[in-house]
């Protein structure tokens, strides 16, 4: 199966990169989901959390306030300038 | 021990003690690059993700933008200095100012009212000398820049930049800084950051790989709205990055050779204060001859 290539990154440093299944935020509009083979896509996320289903662990949970999202080719990369792991 | 000597071996002690300082700071600076360095790379992969979102949304939409189009007549122009909290660093911030000031005779040729904006207190005391009117200025951390102040100058330029002339705002923003090219070059550099000319960048994405067609959340002109202050921060915070790196490397280059030059002194002192003692113990030596001399043929 397709695996997504997540990273998160804020603005001094690359907080989270690996392989995930599933990744669930919130953009202004609402809440959104990325499976693999999403559609390119580029969001601003709103306040929330951002919550990666890795595939292996547990799910990890991420701040990314103020931030955006963008998704291509099943990658994608959740930025924000004070981007942290819960 | 002669007057000459004595001046001498306190030229000495003078050149010893300030290679002491010079070496101690050469070393601190030599330590601290490397952080700077780390934290100019660790920087990379956000200034490459918005850059790359930034032009997603910009060859992808014809939206006209506040922050993307030229003003038609653009009166006043906003002229951001990085320079360093202290000195001691060669070049490094007189380069900045310099430039600066050319860039502002060009601007004002135009027809174009400067608005300065200065990081650094270097550029604070410069132009506080010459009585000249500063709009904002930030202070205190340019050796270890933090987001937070990047995010800060940032706010206050788009705010300034949406005004716009007319109503005491500007209508174009410029940033004059020290690009890192090595350790030990770094050259001063000017960037127009709005309104964007075209979405450069030192990561620009390769033009082989072609931007996918996006699909936008919410519309286009929201994330544009959202996307471009942040872009002007992480263009913000590369340049203090930088700046700060360059500060380090032009610390250290400065320091080293004027430790280079105190050894040098001490070398030439040394010597002239060996030749002095030795003439004067030459001196002594002939007035004890003559003196018995001129006892025995009194005899």
């Amino acid at each position: 199966m397709a695996e997504l290539t997540v990273s998160v990154v804020s603005a001094d440093r690359e907080v989270w990169s690996g392989r995930a299944k599933q990744i669930v935020a919130r953009t202004t509009e609402g809440e959104i989901g990325v499976l693999p083979g999403h559609e390119p896509l580029l969001g601003i996320l709103s306040a929330g959390e951002v919550r990666i289903t890795p595939t292996e662990g547990d799910v990890i949970v991420a701040k990314a306030e103020d931030g955006f999202l963008s998704v291509e080719n099943n990658t994608v990369t959740i930025v924000a300038g004070a981007a942290a792991l819960v | 021990m002669g007057a000459q000597l004595r001046v001498y071996r306190q030229k000495i002690r003078s050149a010893q003690t300030t290679k002491k300082i010079t070496r101690a700071m050469e070393l601190i600076s030599a330590s601290r690059i490397q952080k700077a360095q780390a934290r100019m790379a660790a920087s990379g992969p956000y200034a490459r993700a918005v850059t790359r979102a930034v032009s997603a949304v910009a060859t992808y939409s014809n939206v006209d933008h506040v922050l993307t189009t030229e003003r038609e007549n653009p009166t006043r122009a906003a002229v951001v200095v990085f320079t360093s909290d202290r000195g001691l660093a060669g070049a490094f911030s007189s380069q900045v100012i310099r430039e600066a000031n050319e860039l502002r005779t060009r601007l004002e040729d135009e027809g174009r009212e400067v608005v300065n904006y200065l990081v650094g207190r270097k550029a604070v005391s410069y132009f506080a000398f010459r009585r000249r009117a500063v709009e904002k200025q930030w202070t205190g951390n340019t050796d270890q820049p933090e987001f937070a102040t990047a995010k800060e100058i940032a706010d206050t330029l788009v705010e300034a930049f949406v005004r716009g002339g007319d109503n005491g705002g500007v209508d174009e923003i410029h940033i004059v800084y020290n690009r890192f090219v090595s350790l030990v070059t770094q050259s001063p550099e000017i960037v127009r950051v709005l309104p964007l000319e075209v979405v450069d960048g030192v990561e620009e994405p390769g033009s082989s790989d072609v931007l996918p067609l996006y699909e936008f959340e919410p519309e286009v002109d929201k994330v544009l709205d959202a996307l471009l202050p942040v872009y002007i921060e992480s263009r913000i915070f590369n340049a203090m990055l930088q700046s700060a790196a360059s500060e380090h490397a032009a610390r250290q280059k400065a320091m080293k050779s004027a430790s280079d030059n105190a050894d040098k002194l001490i070398l030439d002192y040394t010597r002239l204060a060996n030749n002095a003692r030795q003439a004067e113990i030459t001196q002594q030596i002939s007035e004890i001859v003559g003196g018995a001399d001129a006892l025995s043929s009194a005899n």
